[in-house]
């Protein structure tokens, strides 16, 4: 093995190019780099063929159906006759779910996170943070599965006019889901805080309370934004639970007490069944997909921005 | 936030008076008060889902209840073919997702992470962090869409266990290569430093020294993101997991039931008995992820007291 080879120096020369020598060495190094190159470059693959594969089946939906009455329609009706493909009864599932599970998570979640952050004791904290990350391990049919059979008689005990299958079990059991989430990302962002911020205000006589809302809570303000960001795009594509406890009627509304369906919901009620793989309701799925993938990716685009925006101000 | 600002708020906050400190000690008990609620409200969540779950599943769950095939009758219903499906897809997709992962890793971290490599290196290494983080944010029921089409149609794998294992492997693939990149930065750079200057080259020194020293936190990153991969359903439904299985999938074209799947599938039914199975399988579901988080919990204090350098 030659000493002077340009891998022994690895901070000094680019390795994948710069070494031209024959060595044994030289030559093992450059089968490496070219045996690990095609593997980095699988995530990046696999991130074109998501968009390709929604691409191409979405561009053969809209060859059958114009992309007007897609995104203006208000009846989602793709298996019986007359079939309409209008997107908005399953964007207001998918918003209700989300925004109602946020009302849920977000609220609770932060409490969680200011409790543990703030105020919780050592030992507390070593018991509560592993429960919370237990609660965040939990599969998603699980929570799907608590819904349909404590969520929602619990809630019927309350509402006996309530539907089976409706909004507000699943938006129960989605906040539910995502609360660790929340409680973990934003107890990690106030953690990032300096003490010596806590500490100034103590000094100054603050409270518990006064140093977690008006120092912690701004400080880590884009960390726990952008905490609530992703939690609420994890929301909204959230297949398991609204597919058990939402139901399958696309409808326009609001209302949470009504059985609804998800975009994510129907993809997979679509996925299951038989249908040909050329109709417009089978590409349909791949539309509805499309839609949701776009929504998610926006939303996490926007939460690392937060989060990049902020580190940046703060540096100096 | 610097402490000019920090006196600012909290002055306005401070006015002299013992009422008004009373207050602002009430105030902070109360919410004191409320955020323990809060974190207790969580933990009693978690408490009343496993009394609920232990109630209705605890007396399904028998010997024949794991040895026997999926049925009509949901009292003869058994989770064999189901456990057998999970059990195979996971270790295939661990197979696809592991050696490709932890490569990306090394790649990341060792090669195109280089503030000496070449430019269009290093622009590959930006492209590839985004499409990364962007990866582990797609929702899960889009990686079966794309399963179904590329895997099942496209290279027509059909609704196999190849093409459900691949399907997952690139849905737990993210995860996979956030956690090695992390178990490869926390070895310290001077055992690389050391083994160049003994005049190793890169990849002796990224393969004799530094991956041994992160093997620990890599298993366990490993561990955890395939429990992630066991409790999947959605993509699974979309690339095709069938439900009534009589048999138990032996080459990977084979058709398949994964666990998850068969739960949903029971809960849908409105049988009681169907949904005392769908507990019973809940429980195995959750035995098996808690042996796996604690077999990762157990590795990752294992190799913390080894990891002193």
């Amino acid at each position: 093995m030659s000493a002077t080879a340009a891998g022994s120096r690895p901070a000094a020369e680019g390795h994948l190019t710069a070494d031209r020598r024959r060595t044994p060495t030289a030559v093992r190094e450059r089968l490496l780099a070219a045996l690990l190159l095609p593997a980095g470059l699988v995530s990046l693959i696999t991130t074109v063929g998501i968009v390709v594969s929604l691409v191409t089946e979405t561009s053969r939906f809209f060859a059958l159906v114009s992309i007007r009455e897609f995104l203006t329609g208000t009846r989602w009706t793709p298996t019986f006759e007359p079939a309409r493909f209008g997107i908005l009864p399953l964007l207001s599932g998918t918003f209700l779910i989300t925004a109602g599970s946020a009302l849920v998570a977000v609220p609770m979640g932060l409490a969680c996170a200011l409790y543990l952050s703030e105020y919780a004791p050592d030992r507390v904290r070593r018991v509560l943070k592993p429960v919370l990350e237990l609660l965040a391990g939990v599969p998603t049919v699980v929570y799907g599965f608590f819904a349909l059979t404590a969520v929602t008689p619990l809630l019927r005990r309350a509402i006996p006019d309530l539907d089976v299958f409706n909004a507000l079990s699943a938006i129960i059991a989605v906040g539910i889901m995502i609360l660790p989430m929340v409680a973990s990302m934003a107890e990690d962002a106030m953690l990032a805080v300096p003490r010596s911020l806590r500490e100034a205000a103590f000094a100054l006589g603050a409270t518990r309370l006064e140093v977690a809302l008006r120092v912690v809570l701004p400080a880590s303000v884009s960390g726990v934004v952008s905490a609530v960001i992703l939690a609420v795009s994890r929301a909204a594509g959230e297949t398991m639970i609204v597919a058990m406890a939402a139901g399958a009627t696309p409808k326009l509304t609001l209302n949470p007490l009504e059985s609804i369906q998800t975009m994510t919901g129907f993809i997979a009620q679509v996925a299951q069944g038989d249908l040909e793989v050329d109709s417009a309701a089978y590409t349909s799925m791949y539309a509805v997909g499309m839609a949701l993938f776009l929504i998610t990716l926006a939303m996490n685009l926007l939460a690392g921005a937060v989060r990049r925006r902020y580190r940046e101000r703060e540096q100096p | 936030m610097n402490t000019t600002r920090v006196a600012r708020r909290v002055r306005y906050s401070s006015a002299p008076g013992a009422a008004r400190r009373r207050r602002r000690r009430w105030l902070d008990a109360a919410a004191h008060a409320l955020f323990l609620l809060a974190a207790a409200a969580a933990a009693a969540v978690l408490a009343l889902l496993l009394r609920d779950l232990l109630q209705t599943g605890l007396p399904r769950l028998s010997w024949a209840f794991l040895s026997s095939y999926g049925s009509r009758f949901a009292d003869r219903a058994g989770i064999l073919a189901p456990l057998v499906g999970s059990v195979y897809v996971v270790l295939l997709a661990a197979a696809f997702a592991l050696p490709v992962g932890v490569a990306t890793a090394i790649f990341l971290e060792f090669y195109a992470g280089d503030p000496a490599s070449p430019t269009w290196l290093r622009q590959l290494n930006r492209i590839l962090q985004l499409s990364i983080a962007n990866l582990a944010g797609v929702p899960s029921i889009v990686y079966g869409l794309f399963g179904l089409a590329f895997f099942v149609r496209g290279l027509a794998l059909g609704r196999s266990v190849l093409a459900a294992a691949l399907t997952l492997a690139l849905l737990v693939l993210p995860v996979v290569i956030v956690s090695a990149r992390e178990a490869l930065r926390a070895v310290p750079p001077s055992l690389a430093h050391a083994a160049y200057a003994l005049g190793a080259s890169r990849g002796q020194a990224v393969f004799t020294v530094v991956l041994p020293a992160a093997l620990g936190g890599i298993m366990t990153g490993s561990i955890l993101s395939l429990s992630r991969a066991l409790g999947e359903s959605a993509p699974l439904i979309a690339v095709g997991a069938w439900v009534y299985v009589a048999r138990l999938p032996v080459s990977p074209l084979d058709s398949f039931t994964v666990l998850p799947v068969q739960i949903y599938h029971w809960a849908s039914m409105p049988q009681r008995a169907f949904q005392e199975a769908a507990a019973a399988g809940i429980l195995v579901l959750l035995l098996v992820l808690l042996g796996m988080n604690g077999a990762a919990i157990w590795l990752r204090n294992k190799f913390q007291r080894k990891a002193e350098w």
